[in-house]
């Protein structure tokens, strides 16, 4: 028997279907051995974490709320990987947003929100943009790997943030906890169910930049020379400076963008969900985008959706480290077994594997084909 | 600064130095074998909780080691799983690889937070550590300093001067003509991940037997991702990976010591230090491997390109 290998012409439709629910099947059964192990209900502990996930309605729109972060930072991510820029660096551009949006807020507390909320956000996409621009100058300039420099920048980013919250922000009616003054009526984003008069929990009108840049994002792709040349940089520096694209530009633009919506996401969750900095802000979402960009394969439709899902996730991690007394790091071992598992499945989507019963003397003559698998 | 002082912090440098070489001699030979693994930083954590476990359990330093190493080769074979029987993405493997094992330390860490571990302790070196200068910074360490002597004289053997490493590297600049030379690229390739795990492990294992002695969560501490970039400025040497090791480890040890001797400096700058520098470090060695040598500091050719399968 020899195992032969074959990329896939036609696109496996709904067959791609069951491939993700697989995965998802086969990370999720992982994450219920392992709470098996540490002497907790396997299959109740998922069962306990879906209801908390997706079980009432409240918690439903406690997902939507953490996708906005995510969802925005997954479209900036995507952006770049779409041309093979590995950008990870979402996390500090967040964190840069954050602080922009702050510096902002604190500067002027007595605007009126159409005035401040706007300022603040044009700050945080400024700051994350720019954070997002020094990896990929290093990389045009230099040719300095724009993975480890962009990873390198989240704990330089993080830890200036850190450093303004205990230091010079430091709201000095906190009693010594590290945080900002609260932020002045017009530097909090409102909640949107006071004024549709519908109870509709945590959720704020912050929502409303996911659509905008959801859009964009099509739009530009798919509608735009640069975004069509972005396509056609995919296929790697050499390619695109060979058919004389502005890959230089592109890199700057996407990473610039990159870093905009990043930072955008970072102002959001402090100016609507926390109303003030402060450290707790960073839970992760820029890493979370990662992968959510990756499981959508870049696709914004996908991203939207799988944003909501891994939010979802997240929420009920949260009730099952309250139910069940697990640590919160239970929820990256989902994320990440989420992502291998997926990524072992994509195989799927773009190769068929058929069994060729070979004589004898063929597969003596060409062992190395046999060892594929 | 008086002498003692400098030679305590080049010891502590010294100290600083060993898991990060550990790491970066393993991602050396994945890299070599031309894969890619960005997971480092997961191995090192989940590898530190393994050996300390083990060694928590039985009480043996040398038993927790080989359970740090042997989990690192496991967790990097998972990811030898996914890039070359799934064909996926080597970047992305990676990364889910570090969520995923850093996720998991926690995890199963979690209950034995601040408890305390053997593990190995400082012992002289007969003779040697009566060296002036050299015999403190050197000859006062653990028994896995004195591994990490060792180790980069060991890869550096492996890769130039055995049939072995000829083929890890071959495979690593064209699978294909070591295939037709009559290698294994795939089994080459899997070799090279999980060996290069094995030793990332063991520098994960550093952390929690040598570095604290005691379970905390977050010990890798980005340790992994300095190794990954060290890599790079190490031009894919062992030699220079000593250099850049230490570099580090100079580094951290510094910042501590300031931050214990109580400086002005807030915490949170002296802690960017490391960091901030690994960016520098990738800076110089662009501009380096620009300018001069170009040919000896590139990249394995194949690193990151996936082995295809032919129909």
């Amino acid at each position: 028997m020899n195992i032969s290998i074959r990329r896939r012409e036609i696109p496996l439709g709904w067959g791609a279907l069951v491939v993700y629910l697989g995965a998802l099947a086969l990370a999720l059964g992982v994450c219920a051995v392992l709470l098996t192990l540490s002497g907790k209900p396997g299959l109740g502990g998922l069962v306990i974490l879906f209801r908390g996930a997706f079980g009432q309605g409240y918690s439903l729109l406690d997902g939507l709320v953490k996708a906005i972060p995510i969802f925005l930072c997954s479209l900036g991510v995507a952006l770049s990987f779409r041309m093979q820029i590995w950008n990870i660096g979402a996390e500090g551009q967040f964190a840069l947003g954050a602080v922009g949006a702050t510096a902002v807020a604190l500067a002027l507390p007595g605007l009126p929100w159409p005035v401040l909320l706007p300022l603040m956000f044009l700050a945080a996409m400024a700051a994350g943009g720019l954070w997002g621009l020094i990896p990929a100058g290093l990389r045009l300039g230099l040719g300095v790997n724009e993975i480890i420099s962009s990873l390198m920048l989240n704990y330089v980013g993080i830890l200036f943030l850190e450093y303004l919250v205990f230091g010079a922000w430091k709201d000095p009616s906190s009693f010594g906890f590290p945080m900002t003054a609260e932020f002045g009526p017009g530097g909090q984003i409102a909640r949107m169910g006071p004024a549709l008069g519908l109870n509709l929990g945590k959720l704020h009108w912050g929502l409303l930049a996911c659509p905008l840049a959801g859009v964009a994002y099509g739009v530009f792709l798919s509608r735009t020379r640069l975004g069509f040349e972005l396509a056609a940089c995919g296929e790697g520096e050499r390619v695109a400076r060979y058919a004389n694209l502005p890959y230089g530009f592109l890199v700057l633009l996407v990473m610039g963008m990159g870093g905009a919506l990043a930072g955008l996401a970072g102002s959001i969750e402090c100016s609507a969900t926390l109303g003030r900095l402060q450290p707790t802000v960073m839970v992760g979402y820029g890493y979370t985008a990662i992968v959510v960009a990756w499981l959508a394969r870049l696709k914004p439709w996908p991203i939207a959706f799988t944003s909501f899902l891994l939010a979802s996730l997240r929420v009920g991690v949260e009730v099952l480290e309250l139910k069940l007394q697990i640590p919160a790091a239970f929820g990256q071992i989902m994320e990440g077994a989420i992502l291998l598992c997926v990524i072992a499945g994509q195989f799927f989507l773009d190769y068929t594997v058929s069994l060729k019963r070979t004589r004898r003397e063929d597969a003596s003559a060409a062992p190395a084909q046999g060892e594929r698998a | 600064m008086s002498p003692e002082l400098i030679v305590a912090l080049l010891a502590a440098a010294v100290h600083a130095a060993a898991p990060i070489l550990f790491a970066t001699l393993g991602e050396i030979l994945s890299e070599k074998a031309g894969v890619l693994n960005l997971g480092v930083e997961g191995v090192m954590a989940l590898s530190a909780f393994a050996a300390f476990f083990v060694c928590h359990a039985t009480g043996s330093a040398p038993l927790g080691l080989l359970a740090g190493g042997l989990a690192g080769a496991l967790l990097c074979g998972l990811h030898s799983l996914v890039c070359q029987v799934f064909l996926g993405n080597q970047v992305v493997s990676g990364l889910a690889l570090a969520i995923f094992g850093v996720g998991l330390s926690d995890y199963l860490g979690t209950p034995y937070v601040g408890q305390a571990t053997e593990g190995f302790r400082q012992f002289a070196v007969p003779l040697l550590s009566q060296l002036p200068v050299l015999g403190p910074v050197l000859f006062r360490q653990d028994a896995m300093v004195y591994l990490a002597y060792a180790a980069p004289v060991a890869v550096w053997f492996l890769l130039n001067r055995t049939s072995l490493g000829l083929g890890l590297r071959a495979t690593g600049e064209m699978p294909a003509a070591a295939a037709a030379a009559g290698l294994n690229p795939q089994r080459l390739r899997a070799f090279g991940v999980m060996a290069g795990g094995f030793l990332c492990g063991v520098g994960g294992a550093y952390l929690s037997l040598a570095h604290t002695h005691l379970w905390t969560t977050g010990l890798s501490g980005g340790r992994g991702w300095v190794a990954v970039a060290l890599v790079i400025f190490a031009f894919w040497r062992p030699g220079r990976a000593v250099l850049g090791a230490l570099l580090f480890g100079g580094v951290m040890a510094f910042q501590l010591r300031l931050q214990a001797a109580g400086t002005n400096v807030p915490s949170s700058l002296l802690l960017m230090l490391p960091y901030a520098l690994t960016v520098l470090a990738l800076v110089f060695s662009a501009s380096r491997s620009r300018s001069s040598a170009r040919k000896a500091a590139a990249a394995p050719a194949a690193l990151g390109v996936n082995i295809e399968p032919e129909d």
